[in-house]
């Protein structure tokens, strides 16, 4: 800055002490939650400290699941949720990125609508349209199945167009030059815009694979068998039984391993992260 | 629309291309919504034999009763809410890592991670902290003479559902005003120091105006998500409850359809939602089409 002024760095520093409190204290609660045995949740208030059951705790929850609730074990939620994420996000991004390549480098009739086809999607989230998507996906005899999970949420309007603006960015002599050595429209693809797109699909797959972990509704209408249960909506099972105290130290210990591989992934692929943030929503 | 100088002279292959895009979007997205608009105009028969065309009763019905308005009123009070302390919040914080050049980034670290918490994880978190028998804050709370039952309380309720909420949303906005406020010049502050404003008033008058542009988008993508996208705080805390006090919008329509099995009404509430969505992307892209040109 262009002057100095202490007790301004001070405040900023306070300031951020408190955000960043503020942000993590929820999360440091589950945490020490997920450490203790069921009795320290019958007293009156939640411990501070960590207790000696993490080992224990976290081992029940992926090895046998809570017989409560009727959930699957962890393991089994966690390897749906890492299947049903990296499908969407791959899945997305090889859709979008040729609906891009052909809206960008074709011409040819009814171009337009399909741009607007595809630009709807933006304006149907599942959240409004939920009775009747169920209804195709149930029709289609979808339902408990990785491709009912899916395929209904891989449309992407944003991946295409930041491939569009991408592709747009991309000098016209270099399709020029291909097309005088001789190479055909799929060989341009491949071995020119492909690698050139390289960052913007590293960046792009950060996002969305965050997006299909983090589904909620979606899973919670098309499973109803426990063997596709993902952990995010399977979280909410465990948590809300009836006429009984959730167990709060196994729920917690699911809550921690349900934000692990994310939040993981948002820290150390900051700079990806932010870069298909920015340039899918902007 | 844009395009390339040149072009490759292909008829069936750019079809082929878009097929499977256009084909997902036809299926689970246009089909869907036409039924949806669709069944807005039929009644159906509790047994779903006979369904019958009444035109716009399903949405005068709708706009008539006190519950769907109670719930329109309700959205409205939450999003705002939602909005308002998200967005300052993140506004500070990053004001203050834009401030800093070295630590600034260990802190931008600490405050991002949000972002990849689902919003019912968001939401059952907060709702431990709030847990009437052992929540800490509840307990705090208690210590300070204020029972805390969001079980009973409708104003506890929506407070619990918009603090969830808010604080998943921190880290989104926080990000976007970072790279706002980087994109500030520095030269302009430094020539208003030099003319004597104070950090503060140099605030004001430089940082303020240029940061309008996001702003304005993130006030409409937080309008947005606090509409949409928070489906899973009001499951995991309140199902809507109290006496319907946290009953927004997107849970209503799958309560009503899903659990009420009341078809021809969740149907006209998804269009109504849908005609919100549109009004807001329309905005929002409007104003993103306008910014790229500079």
């Amino acid at each position: 800055m262009v002057e100095n002024r202490p007790w301004l760095n001070v405040l900023t520093h306070l300031v951020l002490v408190v955000g960043v409190i503020i942000i993590a204290f929820p999360v440091y609660l589950a945490v020490i939650a997920s450490t203790h045995g069921p009795g320290a949740f019958l007293s009156n208030v939640v411990p501070l400290l960590p207790g000696p059951y993490l080992l224990d705790n976290y081992g029940q929850m992926l090895s046998q699941g809570m017989s409560t609730s009727g959930a699957p074990p962890l393991t089994l939620m966690l390897a749906n949720s890492l299947v049903m994420a990296i499908i969407i996000a791959v899945a997305k991004i090889a859709i979008s990125i040729i609906s891009a390549y052909a809206i960008v480098y074709f011409r040819f009739p009814l171009r337009t609508l399909a741009f607007w086809i595809i630009f709807i999607t933006l304006m149907l989230p599942v959240e409004v349209r939920i009775i009747p998507t169920f209804k195709v996906v149930s029709d289609l005899g979808l339902l408990n199945s990785y491709a009912g999970l899916t395929i209904p949420l891989i449309a992407s309007a944003t991946a295409t167009f930041l491939f569009r603006q991408f592709f747009l960015t991309v000098p016209d002599e270099l399709m020029e030059a291909a097309r005088v050595d001789g190479a055909g429209p799929m060989k341009f693809f491949r071995d020119i815009l492909l690698p050139l797109s390289r960052t913007n699909m590293a960046a792009l797959f950060v996002i969305l694979f965050i997006y299909g972990w983090m589904q909620y509704l979606w899973p919670l209408l098309v499973t109803t068998d426990p063997k596709f249960y993902t952990v995010v909506m399977g979280i909410k099972r465990m948590a809300a039984v009836a006429d009984a105290d959730p167990q709060w130290n196994l729920v917690m210990a699911a809550v921690v391993l349900a934000m692990l591989p994310p939040v993981l992934i948002v820290i150390f692929m900051q700079r990806l992260f932010v870069k298909g943030l920015v340039e899918t929503e902007k | 629309m844009q395009t390339k100088r040149t072009i490759f002279p292909n008829m069936w292959l750019p079809y082929g291309l878009l097929a499977p895009q256009l084909a997902i979007t036809l299926v689970f997205f246009i089909w869907p919504a036409l039924q949806a608009v669709k069944s807005s105009f039929e009644r159906e028969d509790p047994f779903g034999f006979k369904t019958t065309f009444i035109w716009f009763a399903n949405y005068s019905k709708l706009l008539a009763d006190p519950m769907y308005l109670n719930a329109l009123w309700r959205t409205l009070i939450f999003a705002v809410l939602v909005t308002v302390i998200a967005m300052g919040v993140s506004l500070v914080l990053a004001v203050a890592v834009n401030r800093l050049l070295r630590s600034g980034r260990v802190y931008t670290t600490l405050l991002v991670w949000p972002y990849a918490v689902a919003p019912v994880v968001a939401g059952i978190l907060w709702w431990f902290m709030f847990n009437p028998s052992i929540g800490i804050l509840s307990y705090v709370l208690g210590q300070m003479g204020v029972t805390w039952n969001h079980r009973v309380n409708a104003d506890q309720a929506m407070i619990l559902i918009v603090l969830a909420a808010s604080w998943k949303q921190i880290s989104y906005n926080f990000l976007f005003f970072v790279a706002g406020l980087q994109s500030v010049p520095a030269s302009l502050s430094e020539a208003a120091a030099i003319d004597g404003a104070g950090p503060f008033k140099r605030f004001w008058t430089i940082v303020v105006p240029l940061l309008s542009p996001t702003t304005f988008f993130l006030l409409i993508v937080n309008i947005n998500y606090a509409m949409f996208d928070t489906f899973g705080v009001v499951d995991a805390t309140t199902s809507g409850g109290p006496a319907q006090s946290t009953n927004i919008l997107v849970y209503k329509v799958y309560a009503d359809g899903f659990l009420g099995l009341n078809i021809g009404s969740s149907a006209a509430q998804s269009v109504l939602l849908m005609l919100i969505v549109i009004v807001l992307t329309v905005v929002q892209f409007r104003f993103v089409e306008r910014r790229v040109q500079y």
